[in-house]
């Protein structure tokens, strides 16, 4: 029980920085301009190595609870699941949009991710606290720098402060799924391993809010939020997000690359 | 100081191995020249991010998709560091990349060619990689300071570059009977065009003969080439795959392999915007340049705004 | 040859061409440059590696991280808006470093010591 708790725990957190490193990753050439191009990449392979080491935790938390089985790899677990067993929050899958949309969603995730490792650093789990303090390092400077960069589109010209605030009704719906504990958030919190999101919501808005105030932005009432990510009820977006990222390695099951 | 006499100068520096730097006097020509060469440089490396980044969000495994995202990173910064050269030269990148957008610089040919499956990841790395160290490394002793500079930084950098794309055909060739059909055709189809990448023969080569008084160049297109098949047709035997050559053979008189012609009329045809994807690679450039234009004046005016505030603070 | 006499001074490259704080809210307006130093260990000097593009100094240091220390090159950075840096004339050369030639007196190894004068 414990040790499934902790399998989808992991998972959750995995699949939420990859899908979120594949759609920063798309960037990749096409970014506003080259010092930016590079930042953004600098996040996305941040959040790529960080999903690396919780599939790698998962696969061998899974093998070591089926020794008799096939065993899996942080591979397997990432190209080898279907739409359904994906546990990434919707607001990861959604498409990019122009730069502000994608710099605004960053900042949301950047948010709930600094405070989510803050608490996690202290997990009973040794791995997950490990996994959790070195990924607050990358995680302050992607809140530092996406926070910049709300601020500077929220503030800059009238298109900018326009494009930014159809972003934030693009996205805000899909702000609060974070917060919902699913079942295996519940587990892993009666475990004494997992963090409540719930105890982390305030202090997120209070940071948007404080983001925004100076972004001249207005943070828009809590409202109708979309949920369903994290127990497999996905956007039709994943399901591309998969056929691309999973091709090869669906195309030609006996391969090793 | 006339003319004559400063030129003088500058060529005995040049034949002493002095480095020239941007505050030294230089030959307009020489610096038109300079300016021309980084930037194709720059906007090589600048196009050269798209058929591999192409692959980022196919990449077969976690591993494989950390490392080409690294590595098209790294092209993003070798772009940047080469524009810098040519700022130094008096040129600004938003001149430079204008002249990329309307079409009237060119970058190399070989980014033109499509990226088809996943050995061509392989195959780019390996040879288009291979060939461009080569020609980066002669370009580390280049005279003028700012753009040797750059090159070594560029060096340094890149040498993960080429063998992560060996080593993507080493697992290829090693695989299943499709995996290795995978890396004979990516080999097949990117040896001509790596070979092209030297450019024309020597002797038809335009700027060659002032580039190397210049030291601005310092091995002929043919002697690089040479070099490059010595060392790939070598390596391709660990591979065991073949490169499309029937006129390969090494020739024990001169220690080289001799190779067939190359076909120079496809060459100058993909130089002309002929190319399998000349238009495309244009295009998402201009696109995402336009497409970030609001990005960058948004920037900007926040950042006068500041500045405005922190002034009044003070007044 | 069309030889043109005009020097660009790094750093001191006119307005329109670069660098400097470009005109205001064109939509092709060009970020100003900047020179990245990087001291890359306790103990060293920060030493020029490169420039690159940013609206002002924050976000200039934050570039220069992105850009310039990807694979640990460095633990603290200066940058400077590469107009404010003002270079010696080449042409200057001869009168500003030559007169160092023959003070080789300034050199310790000038002095022929016994070998018995020992920690000097």
């Amino acid at each position: 029980m414990s040790s499934q708790a902790l399998i989808n725990y992991s998972l959750y957190l995995a699949d939420n920085t990859l899908i979120l490193a594949q759609r920063n990753a798309e960037w990749c050439g096409h970014g506003p301009i080259l010092e930016q191009d590079i930042a953004l990449t600098n996040i996305s392979l941040d959040l790529l190595g960080q999903s690396r080491s919780f599939y790698q935790y998962a696969a061998t938390l899974i093998n070591e609870a089926n020794p008799s089985a096939t065993p899996v790899s942080e591979d397997s677990l990432a190209f080898r699941r279907d739409v359904y067993d994906f546990k990434n929050i919707l607001i990861t899958e959604l498409p990019n949009g122009d730069w502000g949309n994608t710099i605004l969603r960053q900042f949301f995730f950047s948010a709930y991710q600094f405070l989510l490792y803050q608490q996690m650093k202290q997990s009973s789990d040794a791995t997950l606290a490990a996994i959790a303090e070195k990924s607050l390092k990358e995680v302050t400077y992607h809140l530092r720098w996406s926070s910049e960069w709300v601020i500077r589109l929220g503030d800059g010209t009238e298109e900018s402060h326009d494009r930014m605030t159809s972003a934030v009704e693009n996205l805000w719906s899909f702000t609060g799924e974070v917060f919902e504990a699913a079942p295996f958030e519940k587990d892993a919190v009666e475990a004494g391993f997992g963090i409540d999101p719930a105890s982390l919501k305030s202090a997120w808005l209070e940071k948007v809010t404080e983001i925004f105030t100076e972004a001249t932005l207005a943070v828009p009432p809590s409202g109708w939020m979309q949920t369903g990510g994290k127990t497999g009820k996905h956007s039709e977006y994943l399901g591309f997000i998969l056929a691309e990222m999973q091709f090869l390695q669906r195309a030609y099951p006996d391969a090793s690359w | 100081m006339s003319v004559q006499e400063l030129e003088k100068i500058f060529q005995q520096k040049i034949d002493q191995e002095i480095k020239i730097e941007p505050k030294d006097w230089m030959p307009d020509a020489y610096r038109k020249t300079l300016v021309r060469q980084i930037s194709q440089h720059a906007h090589s490396e600048i196009i050269g991010m798209l058929p591999e980044g192409n692959w980022i969000t196919r990449a077969p495994s976690l591993k494989r998709k950390a490392i080409l995202l690294a590595k098209v990173q790294d092209e993003a910064g070798h772009g940047l560091y080469l524009y810098a050269a040519t700022e130094t030269l008096g040129t600004s990148r938003e001149q430079t990349l204008d002249d990329l957008h309307s079409g009237k610089a060119k970058y190399s040919s070989i980014f033109n060619y499509p990226t088809l499956t996943w050995g061509d990841i392989g195959a780019i790395g390996w040879l288009v990689d291979g060939a461009a160290i080569l020609n980066q490394v002669m370009l580390c002793r280049t005279s003028y300071g700012p753009y040797s500079r750059a090159n070594i930084r560029i060096c340094k950098e890149e040498s993960f570059h080429q063998r992560q794309g060996f080593d993507i055909l080493m697992v290829l060739s090693q695989g299943t009977p499709e995996q290795k059909a995978i890396c004979q055709d990516a080999i097949n189809r990117w040896w001509w065009p790596s070979l092209m990448m030297f450019g024309p023969k020597d002797g038809e080569s335009t700027h060659s003969e002032q580039s190397t008084i210049w030291k601005i160049k310092r091995k002929s297109n043919d002697e690089l080439r040479q070099q490059f098949v010595n060392m790939i047709a070598e390596q391709v035997k660990i591979l065991g795959m073949t490169l499309p050559d029937a006129d390969l053979k090494f020739n024990p008189a001169t220690k080289n392999y001799d190779f067939g012609e190359i076909d120079w009329n496809e060459f100058w045809n993909v130089v002309k915007g002929n190319g399998p994807c000349n238009k495309q690679r244009l295009e998402t450039r201009r696109k995402a340049h336009a497409d970030g234009a609001w990005v960058r004046a948004a920037a900007e005016a926040h950042s006068e705004k500041r500045k405005a505030r922190a002034a009044q603070k003070v007044a | 040859m069309n030889i043109r006499l005009t020097k660009y001074y790094y750093g001191d490259i006119p307005e329109e061409k670069g660098g400097g704080s470009a005109a205001k809210s064109e939509s092709t307006a060009n970020w100003p440059l900047w020179e990245v130093f990087i001291r890359s260990k306790q103990g060293l000097d920060h030493k020029h590696v490169g420039s690159l593009h940013a609206t002002d100094a924050k976000m200039a240091i934050e570039n220069a991280r992105d850009v310039y220390t990807r694979r640990m090159e460095g633990i603290s950075i200066w940058v400077v808006e590469s107009k404010y840096i003002h270079a010696s004339n080449p042409d200057d050369a001869e009168a500003f470093y030559e007169p160092a030639n023959d003070k080789v007196y300034r050199h310790p190894t000038f002095y022929d010591l016994p070998d018995e004068v020992k920690h000097m």
